[in-house]
């Protein structure tokens, strides 16, 4: 374990035949969770975030133990503080974007919750949307949203599972630029799912390598990912 | 026209309604999103009352509310007086029977919903409760709304379950679809047409309310 590490995972867990086996740690700001589809990426992020329940590990974040299957210790996906904003994130379709932002802010005073309504608007510039409904958005008003909503209760750790992949590459370098600007102002550290290897070279990130419910490898990204990057450069005949 | 006979069967049909609905949320939800095996087995049982004939299962609850089984004593050793033959025993037969109108709506409703959105609650922190009811209900309105209107009717229309049960008791048990039964046998076809007519209205508003909520949700 990285003496830096503000968490560290050691997740088991078998779903049918698929068996993840995933020991590792974060340490770096903003971390790529690298591998191809099928990988195990998904439910790392999914039992991180306590949605799922491994078959067996321990998840430390901090001082603070977020499971332990052998003495039973599991604390409920909401009170991790953990942010998780998944492959299809999906706003509460019958609020407004106001009230879907406000949700995770219940247990704040009125004018704290107001306070933060008003900085997470600003931040992702969904100001004037703020009385629209989900069905009124378009694709990237609606990722917007959702990112703030996930930023909102100002969680220690965000999760990111593809979110933006379905988006067009300006409207996706828009958004991350708003998302690492407040990652860096917050220090969140952020843990990013991706396939695509430009992606993963563009963050300048640590990248965990899972491949087969296994990690393979972890580092910084130019020593992780260059035999892999190598190989597509000949792929595609630049080298 | 037996008023006493339609005002215990609109008090009837509406406390069974509303105690179905109670049991039903739960349930769905358990049916829509849990993942246990036995899951199947459940869902079958629930579904059971559909198919059955009611006096199949008016004759076991006839049989499960009386003094030769533990449940029948313990009742009586309670409250002085037997389930079967009194307006709690039609109640929770009227429960049974109408069961699968009440769960079957609503678990689609769930169903409809998706996973997603519970995570989203889960993960903004809220409660089970707080998910329930800021956005499971609001958001299966029509299915609930569904759900009662045909609750109330099917049990405003039950006959075979109700006369196993309750039998024939004036202010106690006997409902519309008894009183008409009764008419007949006196050969007061008129008083039957009455009857029968208010049956029919009552079923037949509640049915266009719920095909019209259901026409709504497909274009909506």
């Amino acid at each position: 374990m990285a003496e830096s590490a503000f968490l560290t995972a050691e997740i088991s867990h078998r779903i049918g035949s698929f068996h993840l086996e995933a020991h590792f740690h974060l340490s770096a700001p903003w971390t790529v969770l690298f591998g191809p589809s099928g990988a195990g990426k998904s439910t790392v992020l999914r039992v991180l975030a306590g949605l799922v329940a491994p078959s067996e590990g321990r998840i430390l974040m901090g001082n603070r133990v977020l499971l332990d299957t052998r003495s039973g210790l599991t604390v409920a996906p909401g009170h991790r503080g953990i942010g998780f904003l998944t492959q299809q994130p999906a706003l509460f379709p019958h609020m407004s974007v106001r009230r879907n932002i406000a949700f995770g802010l219940h247990q704040l005073a009125r004018e704290e919750r107001e306070q933060r309504l008003k900085e997470m608007l600003a931040l992702f510039r969904i100001g004037p949307l703020a009385e629209r409904m989900p069905s009124e958005l378009s694709g990237g008003e609606y990722q917007r949203a959702a990112l703030a909503r996930s930023l909102a209760p100002r969680p220690e750790l965000l999760l990111l599972d593809e979110p933006f992949s379905g988006l067009d590459a300006e409207l996706k370098a828009s958004i991350l630029d708003d998302l690492s600007a407040w990652l860096r102002k917050s220090h969140t550290p952020l843990l990013y799912v991706s396939h695509d290897l430009v992606e993963a070279y563009q963050t300048n990130a640590e990248v965990i390598v899972l491949e087969n419910g296994r990690i393979e490898t972890q580092g910084p990204v130019h020593e992780v990912l260059a035999p892999k990057r190598e190989q597509l450069l000949q792929q595609i005949g630049a080298r | 026209m037996d008023t006493q006979a339609l005002w215990l069967t609109l008090k009837l049909a509406t406390v069974t309604t509303v105690l179905l609905l109670c049991i039903a949320v739960p349930l769905s939800w358990w049916l829509a999103f849990g993942q246990a095996r036995w899951k199947i087995a459940i869902e079958a049982i629930a579904t059971l009352p559909l198919i059955l004939p009611p006096t199949v299962l008016g004759f076991y609850l006839l049989v499960l509310m009386g003094p030769r089984t533990s449940f029948g004593r313990l009742y009586i050793h309670l409250t002085g007086h037997p389930l079967a033959f009194s307006f709690s025993g039609l109640v929770i037969g009227s429960m049974i029977y109408s069961l699968p109108f009440a769960v079957q709506p609503v678990t689609t409703g769930f169903s409809g919903i998706g996973k997603e959105l519970l995570d989203a609650g889960r993960l903004l922190g809220a409660s089970w409760l707080r998910i329930l009811f800021q956005v499971l209900l609001p958001l299966s309105k029509r299915s609930l709304f569904s759900a009662a209107v045909l609750c109330f009717a099917h049990t405003i229309g039950e006959f075979g379950v109700v006369l196993m049960i309750g039998g024939d008791i004036p202010g106690a048990t006997r409902t519309l679809s008894i009183a008409i039964y009764d008419q007949v046998q006196d050969f007061r076809y008129a008083d039957a047409n009455r009857t029968a007519f208010v049956l029919l209205a009552i079923t037949l508003a509640a049915l266009i309310a719920a095909y019209s909520l259901r026409k709504q949700a497909r274009s909506g």
